[in-house]
């Protein structure tokens, strides 16, 4: 046991360790500390934070009634425009979007703590169960939504609110998707995804299904002729190869599958981890997955990413939250060879790269890493399968602004979709502005002949 | 290093920071310990007539508001004068003065409107050896309705009679405190003055009802559900109180009566805007029951540097610096224009100067300029009003810059006149025009 012992080993930590390891990364804000973090909002004019949200929440609004002791109606402001608001507030990388854009930054480079502000109020609201939302009169139309991830939830939610009835397809044991299988433990603790769920489909009107997948239980066309329309909040199913020798020795694991290992589990302490764990990739699921086997116990975590630090798609913070658990992030090191002994990984071979004349360059350098364990995050792809003939392009749905894909009552939303960013927020945006386009071509049709009462 | 050396109507004291007659004053403890911490002064906690002691609430007796982090910004109170016996009162008075021989010790007094009442408790404080008598015609709670302090305070006749018998039966400096609670602060202080009093000091507090539980619907502090007005003190009286020192300062009937400046000094700062505005000392309380005595300090050495730094050497070079710019309205000049000026690197875009020119105001602050979020002053609009100098959250981003005389004002369309002229002789001015036929 414990960190130095060599293998891909569960039980590294005493208990103890593993929960304050995994505890909550940012703790919530106390009452009077939510209402000093609200005081330095300036209530600014057209506020840049609010057009930097994906879902436009009135943000200065809801931090007055923050300030103000309204934390309700703040929660109200924020699920208006965003009914995951309680998880973007936990997951969002703020410090790209609202709280890069706000003024205070400017001002003394410390912004409002907008992220943290939401989370208050949602929290407040979601506590006492208190719900904003009921149905419009029932208008007999039928939504089908596949994925019950972000996209696909406030999607199903927003047309619960117009009367629709919808029902969630969704391939595993339990709805939220990314938020429920693809987030750091430490993000979202206390089992809040499902939580969530439970809030956002107390609407009523939407009936979830799952272990139902498109391509393998039923096909798009079978939707688009049981219901009146339909949306595709898919999310990325494939995750892509490394195609080096020894990719599939044991202990080469694909980091999704570690993450969503980590959530499903209660004390953490039966999630196996490597003594010396090598990290590939450069995003967020790069850092989630270094950070966490960290975490857990591994001696030594590294991530090898094969452009510079300006490449990263993870964050600043992301980066800095991984330095400071000890992870050691390595650029310009891309994969040759996963040297095995015994069919177990034993090390892995990366080759230096630069760029020449703007193109990716393997230099002919290498170098040999120790590691008893090696996690691919090296990017997701979009399984298509069950699809017919939906315009891809990219490897991604094509959808126009409002959502709307290349066949009529099909529309498509989040990570799915051509332009998908791989962010919660903007995959409630999408599947948001996707119900309300469902709703206007509903409405504009004509009259069922029996109205469902 | 400057001098603060204090001579308050002969009571001399090593600085002119005292603390107000208020409940920091109650008692031997409490003054010994504010003297060690540095106070030039001290107020004592109101005395009453001999007898048995009036009694306070035994609920809150303060109530508050506060900024986003509990900076207490305004305080009431409803406590009311000493409720200690007399004679405890002046012995420990009396022990203290000695003690500290170089601090000033002036009794606050509030008895019935009555001569007799006044005349035998006047050789008491005497024998107490204090330097001096505050007359307490100020609190506006409870003991008003027993026709004492702000009862007082709000009929000049009566304040003249007060002070007539005060200033009969004792040979100590007599100060009169004002209650703010009044429409014109001059004419108390003119009866003061017609009494024959030394001074005044002013002021004392407003008369408040801090909030309201809205659960229970009983105004704050409740006492049992209920509450009462009290007696408003701390930064937010500050402006108020600023501007009835001025007024006396001002007054032709009044003017050179000594003042001691009182009313939400919590900084040197305000101290000194209390001396510029005609105060000859200052009084504290609020500050010091949020703080502790210690802040006194700050005030000391505040004061001192920045009169280091400006070059006065005592007191007198700058107690009543200000009064000469206190000015009727009618008097200001319009012929003096200025015009915001936004400094845009110091801007961060919050865009409030524009909304509130916008939609309050002017309409003369942009908020896009060539489809660009940018905020800047439209000259031909700005009246030169203040509000986005006091709306903008970064200091100095926003100044408000005078014309030079000659130079076109965009907004009138006519060069800015180099001569001073008023609302007396402008054209607009039916009673201008009068006169000049």
């Amino acid at each position: 046991m414990g960190t130095t012992q060599s293998g891909i080993l569960g039980g590294r930590l005493p208990l103890a360790e593993y929960e304050a390891n995994f505890s909550d990364l940012h703790p919530p804000l106390d009452k009077h500390e939510a209402l000093v973090a609200a005081d330095r909002c300036y209530f600014c004019h057209d506020a840049p934070c609010m057009t930097a949200c994906p879902t436009s929440i009135d943000i200065p609004l809801f931090i007055r009634q923050i300030a103000t002791g309204n934390p309700i109606g703040s929660a109200k402001t924020i699920f208006d425009q965003n009914i995951l608001g309680g998880m973007c507030a936990r997951v969002c990388p703020t410090e790209t979007l609202c709280e890069q854009a706000c003024v205070r930054n400017t001002a003394e480079e410390r912004p409002v703590e907008i992220g943290r502000l939401q989370r208050y109020a949602t929290d407040t609201a979601m506590k006492e169960n208190k719900q904003f939302f009921t149905r419009a009169a029932r208008t007999g139309r039928r939504v089908a939504v596949v994925g019950a991830g972000p996209a696909g939830l406030a999607c199903a939610h927003r047309l619960a609110v117009k009367g629709h009835d919808v029902v969630i397809y969704d391939a595993r044991e339990k709805s939220g998707g990314l938020n429920e299988y693809g987030i750091a433990a430490y993000k979202s603790v206390d089992d809040f995804a499902q939580k969530e769920v439970d809030y956002v489909l107390s609407i009523g009107g939407i009936e979830v299904r799952h272990g139902e997948a498109l391509g393998r239980d039923f096909s798009l066309a079978d939707l688009g002729e049981r219901y009146d329309a339909v949306f595709l909040g898919l999310g990325l199913a494939g995750v892509n190869a490394l195609r080096v020798e020894g990719e599939n020795g044991a202990g080469v694991e694909d980091a999704v599958d570690f993450i969503a290992a980590l959530r499903q589990s209660k004390t953490k302490a039966d999630i196996p981890v490597g003594r010396r764990v090598v990290v590939l990739g450069g995003g967020m699921t790069a850092i989630d997955a270094a950070v966490q086997a960290k975490l857990l116990g591994a001696e030594e975590v590294t991530i090898c990413y094969r452009r510079g630090k300006e490449h990263m798609n993870a964050s600043e913070f992301e980066q800095d939250l991984a330095a400071s658990k000890g992870v050691t992030i390595r650029h310009w090191l891309q994969p040759k060879r996963i040297a095995l002994k015994d069919g177990k990984v034993a090390g892995i071979e990366l080759e230096y790269t630069a760029l020449v004349e703007g193109k990716l360059t393997a230099t002919g350098e290498t170098g040999i890493i120790a590691a008893d364990q090696i996690f691919k995050a090296i990017g997701q792809t979009f399984d298509a399968s069950g699809l017919g003939v939906l315009r891809m392009e990219g490897g991604r749905i094509v959808v126009d602004q409002e959502g709307r894909t290349s066949l009529a009552k099909i529309w498509a939303g989040g990570d799915c979709v051509l332009g998908g960013e791989d962010l919660t927020v903007s995959a409630v945006a999408m599947g948001r502005d996707a119900a309300e386009s469902i709703d206007r071509v509903l409405a504009a049709a004509e009259p069922l002949a029996s109205a469902v009462a | 290093m400057a001098d603060l050396r204090n001579n308050f109507v002969g009571i001399k004291s090593p600085n002119p920071f005292w603390l107000a007659s208020a409940p920091p004053t109650d008692k031997a403890y409490n003054v010994e310990r504010a003297f060690k911490a540095g106070w030039g002064g001290v107020v004592w906690k109101t005395l009453g007539e001999e007898g048995p002691p009036v009694v306070n609430v035994n609920g809150p007796r303060y109530g508050a508001i506060w900024g986003a982090d509990r900076r207490l910004l305004g305080l009431n109170n409803i406590e009311l004068i000493t409720d200690r016996d007399l004679y405890v009162n002046l012995r420990e008075m009396k022990q203290v003065k000695m003690n500290w021989p170089d601090r000033a010790l002036i009794a606050s007094i509030m008895v019935p409107c009555e001569e007799n009442a006044w005349k035998a408790i006047l050789p008491l404080v005497e024998e107490t050896g204090a330097d001096g008598i505050e007359l307490n015609f100020g609190c506006p709670h409870g003991m008003s309705e027993r026709g004492m302090g702000s009862a007082v305070g709000q009929v000049p006749e009566y304040i003249e009679m007060v002070v007539r018998w005060c200033k009969q039966y004792t040979r100590m400096p007599v100060i009169t405190k004002l209650t703010p609670n009044i429409t014109d602060i001059r004419k108390p202080a003119r009866a003061a003055k017609a009494g024959g009093t030394d001074a005044v000091s002013l002021i004392n507090t407003i008369n408040s009802i801090t909030s309201v539980n809205l659960d229970t619907f009983s105004p704050e502090p409740s006492i049992d559900g209920r509450g009462s007005h009290g007696g408003y003190c701390g930064p937010a009286v500050k402006p108020i109180a600023l501007n009835m020192v001025a007024e006396i300062a001002r007054d032709p009937e009044t003017h050179g009566l000594p003042i001691s400046g009182i009313g939400g000094i919590t900084t040197w700062r305000d101290a000194a805007e209390f001396l510029a505005l005609g105060a000859q000392n200052v009084q504290v309380c609020t500050a010091a029951m949020t703080y502790g005595f210690k802040i006194v300090q700050e005030m000391i050495s505040g004061l001192s540097d920045w009169m280091d730094a400006k070059g006065h050497r005592t007191l007198d070079d700058i107690c009543g610096r200000a009064v000469p710019n206190v000015s009727d309205w009618q008097y200001l000049n319009l012929n003096y224009v200025t015009k915001a000026k936004i400094d845009q690197d110091a801007c961060i875009k919050c865009g409030r100067c524009h909304i509130a020119c916008e939609d309050t105001s002017h309409q003369a602050i942009t908020q896009f300029v060539n489809g660009v979020r940018h905020f800047e002053v439209i000259e031909e609009e700005c009246v030169g009003c203040n509000l986005c100098v006091n709306v903008c959250p970064v200091q100095n981003c926003i100044t408000m810059e005078p014309l030079a005389a000659g130079t076109l004002d965009k907004r009138t369309g006519k060069p800015v006149d180099p001569n001073y002229a008023n609302w007396t002789t402008h054209p607009n001015n039916p009673m201008a025009r009068q006169a000049a036929e």
